[in-house]
């Protein structure tokens, strides 16, 4: 795990997520712009940051209704606004970008955050990007895997030499600069189905899934086989983190949390994956085993905590901001996990 | 109520009878709905890759985004090779996995033998409710001789079409009405 610079002892670590979409807030119907909503992300991955919290990230999305498609440059805006907190994409889409360009950019973003960067690496859910970079869609696949394999290699070895099908083959390449401690933590993001977790795991990548809704069980057999194939791939589970990234609201009930965020989801979802949420299927967010972490702080920890016995997890990413939230509700979320929540998560799961 | 009638085949011209038929009875009975037809033979779709459909373009994205706004959908389908025509099958595969949620589907099969009356029942129907259709139960099967020369000669066939485009209506209204008033219930 020190690989990953997570330290079990400190129990489980909270983060935070965003998509970098940029949507209307469906309660006014206004949309803030671009330049706003860059702003307040990094000014989101601040107060983050003071409220103790471990982890932010930014995605990257190439189509209308986002607004950090350029989510390198965020994240190097995010370091050096920032101290402790760790900062990461999610996910980059590394089939679409050339592995070496970036690990410049995340090395060197380490560097300027005193070594707290990490790479998380998608596939993409939408696909416009394939056309707007160049890359043909039959690829979708091959050009992941390729480059993945491309990333890791640079992260482990200082001269690469590598050749395969989608980039000009490297001899005793160097590529540079080198991350604060030499290494930089990259994972496999994953979409909550066991396949793709099944190849992080038998590739020995720390794993970081992602989750809509459903039941905490039905997400704990992709975890399961991910260890399992970690282990027929001679990789020791144990030794690999596991992430899980989901919706979070707190609120005073959790009636006003379904409330609040729900207009969002549900609006968000049907600009930028072309169907809402059902609402039969957001209300039962708030049953106990649901892995969606909406409701009452207390109801939330014990949410966590129940998820954290089932998966033993490291690390849990919320996201709260999605579809046009407006920035105060966010930030008064993070005062509430900086105050209420993270103190009892930490409480309960650092080991003595 | 915004009504698609969805002619599922390229060729042939008994189903878009048919649906002609079907649009022409839902614009006089109910004026205020939103009647559309897409006729597959007048649009170049391309086969399904897997995308979301929102990143499909030019007809693709036409027919799929507006199959996607709809209340209710009335398939037109003829049956080829004991079974639906590979343009309808596609059409299926390019939406989303649970694309009929909330939506009422109902059908009318067009074929040249009565032996393909089951068709519909065990080969249609499953990929309705598994993409979550509010699905019409009862459908209107017609024959190669209920029509002459593009027109439908046979009464019945259009009596029952009448039937299938008020149940069609009914349900549309009544599961609006049935969610919304559940969705007051869950108090958000």
């Amino acid at each position: 795990m020190e690989n990953y610079r997570i330290d079990p002892k400190k129990g489980l670590e909270f983060g935070l997520y965003t998509l970098g979409d940029h949507l209307p807030d469906p309660t006014t119907g206004d949309r803030i712009s671009a330049e706003q909503r860059i702003n307040e992300i990094i000014e989101l991955a601040k107060l983050a940051d003071q409220a103790g919290i471990d982890f932010f990230s930014v995605g990257e999305s190439h189509q209308e209704f986002f607004a950090t498609q350029a989510h390198a440059v965020v994240l190097s805006a995010i370091a050096q606004a920032t101290k402790n907190i760790k900062i990461a994409s999610s996910s980059t889409i590394i089939s679409t970008s050339d592995p070496v360009r970036v690990y410049e950019n995340f090395a060197t973003i380490d560097l300027i955050s005193n070594g707290r960067a990490e790479i998380v690496a998608g596939r993409a859910s939408r696909v416009g990007l394939f056309d707007l970079l160049g890359y043909d869609i039959r690829d979708y696949e091959e050009l992941f895997e390729e480059k993945f394999d491309l990333l890791r290699k640079i992260n482990e070895e200082e001269v690469v030499n590598w050749s395969g099908h989608y980039r000009a083959p490297l001899k005793d390449a160097k590529v540079l600069p080198r991350p604060k401690n030499g290494f930089l933590p990259i994972w496999r993001a994953v979409g909550g189905t066991p396949a793709s977790a099944i190849k992080a795991g038998y590739a020995g990548v720390p794993m970081f899934m992602a989750h809509l809704g459903g039941p905490v069980s039905v997400f704990k057999r992709t975890i399961d086989a991910y260890r399992e194939a970690a282990q027929q791939g001679g990789h020791n589970p144990d030794e690999l983190p596991v992430a899980t990234a989901g919706f979070f609201y707190a609120a005073e009930s959790s009636q006003q949390a379904l409330r609040d965020m729900y207009p969002h989801i549900n609006e968000g979802m049907k600009r930028t994956n072309g169907r809402g949420f059902p609402k039969q299927h957001f209300a039962q967010g708030v049953d106990p085993h649901n892995v969606m972490n909406i409701g009452t702080p207390q109801e939330i920890i014990e949410k966590i905590l129940y998820q954290h016995e089932q998966y033993g997890h490291q690390r849990y990413i919320a996201q709260i901001d999605f579809g046009g939230m407006p920035f105060e509700k966010v930030a008064k979320n993070i005062e509430i996990i900086g105050t209420e929540i993270l103190p009892a998560i930490k409480k309960y799961t650092a080991k003595k | 109520m915004k009504i698609v009638a969805l002619s599922g085949s390229i060729v042939g011209s008994k189903t878009k009878t048919a649906m002609d038929y079907t649009v022409k009875t839902f614009s006089d009975n109910y004026p205020d709905a939103e009647v559309t037809l897409i006729d597959l033979a007048e649009y170049e779709v391309q086969f399904s890759d897997g995308r979301n459909y929102l990143d499909y373009e030019g007809d693709t994205k036409y027919v799929t985004q507006t199959l996607m706004e709809a209340d209710a959908i009335v398939i037109g389908t003829p049956i080829f090779q004991a079974s639906i025509p590979a343009t309808l099958k596609n059409i299926f595969d390019l939406l989303p996995e649970k694309a009929f949620l909330d939506k009422v589907v109902s059908i009318i099969v067009t074929a040249g033998s009565a032996k393909h009356y089951l068709i519909a029942e065990q080969q249609l129907k499953p990929i309705l409710a598994y993409m979550k259709a509010q699905i019409v139960q009862t459908y209107v099967f017609i024959e190669e001789r209920d029509f002459y020369r593009k027109e439908i000669t046979n009464d019945d066939v259009k009596l029952r079409i009448d039937r299938l485009v008020e149940d069609t209506a009914v349900l549309t209204e009544t599961y609006a009405k049935i969610r919304e008033a559940k969705e007051e219930e869950y108090g958000f």
